[in-house]
């Protein structure tokens, strides 16, 4: 149950856009500029400005120039960071979004890509609760990492996030909404135990030569082979290069993950389980395949297609 | 809180960086607090300071509080029994810097850093109120250094910078922010009358006093600020008619010399040969007394003029004044005696016997003849043995005969006290006049720098037939005491007065002094209301001066605003020749329609202007390789195209 004042907010932003400073979700690149940084005094600036005031009393009441001249230079200076706060973030860009994995209850890792033809200094990114500070030296971009913690499985909008900064002085503070138009996608969790899929009919016939240990024979050079696969000594005998086949019969039989398989049980749960079975399938190195309704996704193992699958699963409505 | 604006802070310590760049603003503000705080506790602040800076090195953390409150209560006592008070000038500072150091020791997270810096900031100011000129304030400016910077380090994430670098961060933000600190100095009004109780002058410098004796004025002249400056309408006068007087002494009490001011009586009579228009900007003496050159004609504004033509001020001189008058300097004072001329024969009794003896001695001698007796005087001091010195042999009881028949030495208080006593003893009315006496002239600034070190005592003596004569013995002992100042005569006794060289460079400095006095520390209200004279507003009232604050500072935002917004385009010097190209063809009427390929709207420009079709296709094909056959096109081949197309001639001749 939200409090009381996010609700009032909730309700501001939505009956009073332009006063909230409510910014609609946007597509990247995201520039700063004029028309979405704002300017607030910090705490220390209302106080500071509390002090100068005191502090030019004083001078007019002792009639002392010099310490006048000295307070209007502090004043003036003052003032100016206001401009310089709100230069550290007009025309900085967001250039992309990337978003690594995670399952869901966990947070996920977002890198921003923020890029800026001048240096800045003291730019700081806030996500929810995490906040993330950053400097940009004017020539290069600046990758910016936080983390966004995550509930349930399957796209996810990003929040949107709060860059500001309080450069020079600490006594104003520019900021902007960030919200851009992205989405990442989080991966369902796992079970925690449950049955080994039943195996496939037939393992011997999924036995094939994979690339092992041992050596098994001398074959021609392919394009993309690895350089210290070539067999040097053999290929000076030879027209052309030839290179070492290795071999290793594959233990491990292949699995057929199928949606079909888990009948009788919550769709959240099949989900689940497949998710454990390819999460143990990439333990052992296993090469799989998964079907699932409206996608079907064939025999493969590695990191990229264990990633194909996971999120196959993350999509499922 | 939920609005987004305000945000929990995890509290964290600082980095070494801000604590020690606070650290040295604090030690800034120590160092030019120093002069007016006592120096043992200014030792053990400084002390407390560099402790606590070692400390934190070792181990961040807060001192624990079982020292802290001890050294607060120690602070408020000594504050308390050095002062007697806790709120005056001088103690409230010496508090407010305690407090200060004080804070450096519970300083470890960002929000105490930053209290730190403000009540920094306030300190530096306090500084000012004791010394408000030019290289005070400069240096006073300088502390706003680390104090700024400390606020930068304290932001995340920045790009590494030196100790030195760091330091001199904050100076563009200063200088950016110079042309606004200085209009709104001009334009923030200033109070006629203070809001509350006027500032209590609890450090009045020596200056001249009503009261002469001799040994008195030794203090004032190893002084030397400056005590006024003098400038004068055509030549100034010559070196050895600069005597400006303040007070004319009557009477004598064996010890002393005193002034006794009487209001009400009218000046005396003055036949005017020779004038001189002058002005004069005296520094604060708190007192009443405006020195003049030789005897004024008339009291300036806000002063009147006493019967021996001592001018006297309305209210006490709390701050620089200035003010014009003209003086004779041939003249005939008072050459007709009333019937009070007695007084300037008064004697103490049962004083100085000898020099009453000699005095009675020479009126048998001459007889009638008093300028022979005054000679007789100056001829004694002149070759009786007598020694210019600062530091004179202390004198008894009978001062006067210990001073002439003993020591034989001391200075222009001896000398004219002496001469007066014998003038009376002989019968002769006079009297002992205070000043000044001298003084640099400036020839930069067109102006006459007398120092407080510049302060002398004379003697008038009245004859027959002239009136009042102005006689300097201290002339006829030291000859360079008035031609050519008080510190040439004093020789290697003044401890300020070094070298020639150094002495020169000081005098010529003073100019520099001079302008801040009269541009910023003599910019007061009154000044503030003319300050639009020039443009024939001649009382400029607060309201106006709000009207132009609020012009001049929108005016400023403006201009900071477009440099805020200012984005430079990246120039593309390609993109700006083909604009060139555009524009040549535009004036033919062959304009680049909306949306238009270069690659077609220059072909359809080759088709409209047959005579230049080769060489527009040239240009076409060029501009297509450059653009698109590189990342990034070789710079000679672009302006080789830029001169290209400012070559072509797009008129068409044929047509």
């Amino acid at each position: 149950m939200p409090g009381l004042p996010q609700r009032l907010q909730g309700w501001a932003e939505r009956r009073l856009p332009a006063l909230t400073r409510y910014r609609r979700p946007e597509g990247l690149p995201v520039e700063m500029h004029r028309r979405r940084i704002y300017i607030v005094p910090t705490g220390f600036g209302l106080g500071f400005s509390l002090l100068l005031l005191v502090m030019l009393v004083g001078a007019l009441n002792y009639s002392n120039n010099s310490a006048l001249l000295l307070t209007c230079l502090l004043g003036a200076a003052s003032a100016a960071s206001m401009l310089v706060a709100f230069r550290s973030l007009d025309g900085l860009r967001l250039e992309q979004v990337r978003a690594g994995h995670a399952i869901a209850g966990e947070s996920i890792e977002l890198a921003f890509t923020l890029q800026s033809s001048r240096p800045r200094n003291a730019i700081r990114l806030d996500l929810g609760d995490a906040s993330a500070s950053f400097a940009l030296d004017g020539h290069g971009a600046a990758l910016v990492k936080l983390a966004l913690p995550t509930e349930v499985r399957g796209w996810q909008a990003l929040p949107r996030m709060r860059l500001w900064s309080s450069w020079p002085l600490g006594m104003f503070r520019a900021w902007s909404w960030l919200h851009p138009a992205q989405s990442v996608l989080v991966w369902p969790r796992a079970e925690t135990a449950g049955p080994a899929p039943s195996a496939a009919a037939d393992d011997a016939r999924h036995m094939r030569l994979h690339r092992g240990e041992e050596l098994a024979a001398l074959r021609a050079y392919q394009a993309g082979d690895p350089q210290r696969h070539v067999a040097w000594k053999a290929s000076a005998r030879h027209d052309n290069l030839l290179v070492k086949d290795f071999e290793q019969p594959q233990t491990q039989p292949q699995w057929q993950l199928d949606w079909r398989q888990l009948r009788g049980m919550a769709d959240e749960a099949r989900i689940a389980r497949l998710a454990r079975w390819l999460n143990e399938a990439q333990q052992h190195r296993r090469s799989f395949s998964l079907w699932l309704p409206g996608n079907e996704i064939g025999n493969g193992s590695g990191a990229l297609h264990y990633a194909r699958c996971m999120d196959a699963l993350a999509c499922l409505p | 809180m939920s609005t987004g604006l305000a945000r929990r802070f995890t509290v964290t310590a600082v980095g070494q960086r801000s604590f020690d760049l606070l650290s040295l603003g604090m030690a800034f503000v120590l160092a030019v607090n120093a002069a007016h705080l006592p120096w043992w506790l200014g030792l053990a602040l400084a002390f407390a300071l560099g402790w606590r800076w070692w400390q934190r090195r070792q181990q961040a953390g807060r001192v624990p509080g079982w020292i802290k409150l001890p050294l607060l209560a120690l602070l408020t006592l000594a504050v308390i029994v050095q002062y007697g008070n806790l709120f005056g000038r001088a103690a409230g500072t010496a508090l407010a810097i305690g407090l200060l150091i004080l804070k450096l020791l519970e300083t470890e997270s960002p929000r105490d850093v930053r209290v730190g810096v403000g009540f920094t900031c306030f300190t530096l100011m306090t500084a000012l109120l004791f010394d408000q000129g030019m290289v005070s304030t400069a240096v006073v400016a300088l502390g706003l250094l680390p104090a700024l910077a400390t606020l930068r380090a304290l932001e995340p994430a920045q790009a590494p910078a030196s100790v030195p670098r760091s330091l001199l961060s904050p100076l563009a933000l200063l200088a950016a922010a110079l042309p606004l600190a200085l209009l709104a100095f001009l334009l923030v009004p200033r109070l006629s009358s203070p809001l509350w109780g006027a500032p209590s002058r609890d450090q009045a410098r020596s200056g001249l006093s009503d009261r002469m004796s001799p040994g008195g004025f030794t203090e004032l002249l190893t002084d030397d600020h400056p005590a006024m400056r003098v400038s004068f309408d055509g030549a100034p006068p010559p070196p050895d008619q600069r005597y400006f007087r303040a007070y004319v002494m009557a009477r004598y009490d064996g010890v002393s010399w005193s002034y006794r001011d009487v209001a009400n009586l009218p000046p005396a009579a003055l036949d005017v040969g020779q004038a001189v228009k002058y002005r004069i900007t005296l520094l604060p003496t708190h007192r009443h007394v405006l020195p003049t050159l030789d005897v004024p004609i008339q009291a300036p504004a806000d002063a009147s003029m006493r019967r021996d033509r001592v001018v006297m001020a309305a209210r006490p001189v709390d701050d620089a004044l200035t003010y014009a008058l003209s003086s004779a300097t041939q003249y005939q004072f008072e050459p007709q005696f009333d019937e009070h001329h007695r007084r300037w024969l008064q004697l103490p009794a049962g004083f100085n016997p000898r020099t009453l003896a000699l005095g009675q001695s020479w009126r048998q001698q001459y007889g009638t003849d008093d300028a022979a007796i005054v000679r007789a005087a100056l001829v004694l001091f002149h070759d009786g043995g007598f020694r210019y010195t600062l530091a004179p042999a202390p004198l008894g009881r009978n001062a006067m005969d210990d001073f002439l028949f003993d020591t034989r030495e001391g200075f222009c208080e001896h000398y004219s006290s002496a001469f007066t006593v014998l003038m009376r003893a002989a019968g002769i009315p006079a009297r002992v006049v205070t000043g000044y006496q001298g003084g640099y002239w400036n020839k930069l600034g067109d102006y006459l720098l007398v120092r407080n070190s510049d302060a002398h005592a004379w003697s008038e003596v009245w004859l027959a037939g002239r009136g009042w004569v102005r006689v300097d013995p201290t002339a006829a002992v030291r000859p360079e005491r008035v031609s050519l100042g008080a510190a040439a005569a004093a020789g290697g006794q003044l401890d300020w007065y070094h070298d020639d060289w150094l002495q020169g460079f000081r005098n010529r400095w003073d100019v520099v002094n001079r302008w801040w006095d009269q541009a910023v520390t003599g910019f007061d209200a009154l000044r503030q209301r003319s300050l639009l004279t020039p443009f024939g507003i001649r009382d400029t009232d607060t309201t106006t001066l709000g009207v132009l604050l609020a012009i001049g500072t929108t005016l400023f935002i403006a201009i900071g605003l477009a440099w805020a917004l200012l984005r430079r385009q990246s120039r593309d010097p390609l993109r700006e020749a083909l604009r060139e190209l555009e524009r040549k063809l535009a004036r033919q009427h062959i304009a680049r329609r909306v949306g238009e390929g270069p690659q077609h709207y220059l072909s359809r420009a080759a088709r409209a202007l047959p005579s230049k079709r080769e060489e527009l296709m040239a240009l076409t094909k060029r501009y297509l390789d450059l653009r698109y056959a590189h990342d990034e096109p070789p710079t000679e081949s672009v302006h080789a195209f830029r001169r290209a197309v400012r070559d072509f001639r797009a008129k068409n001749v044929v047509k």
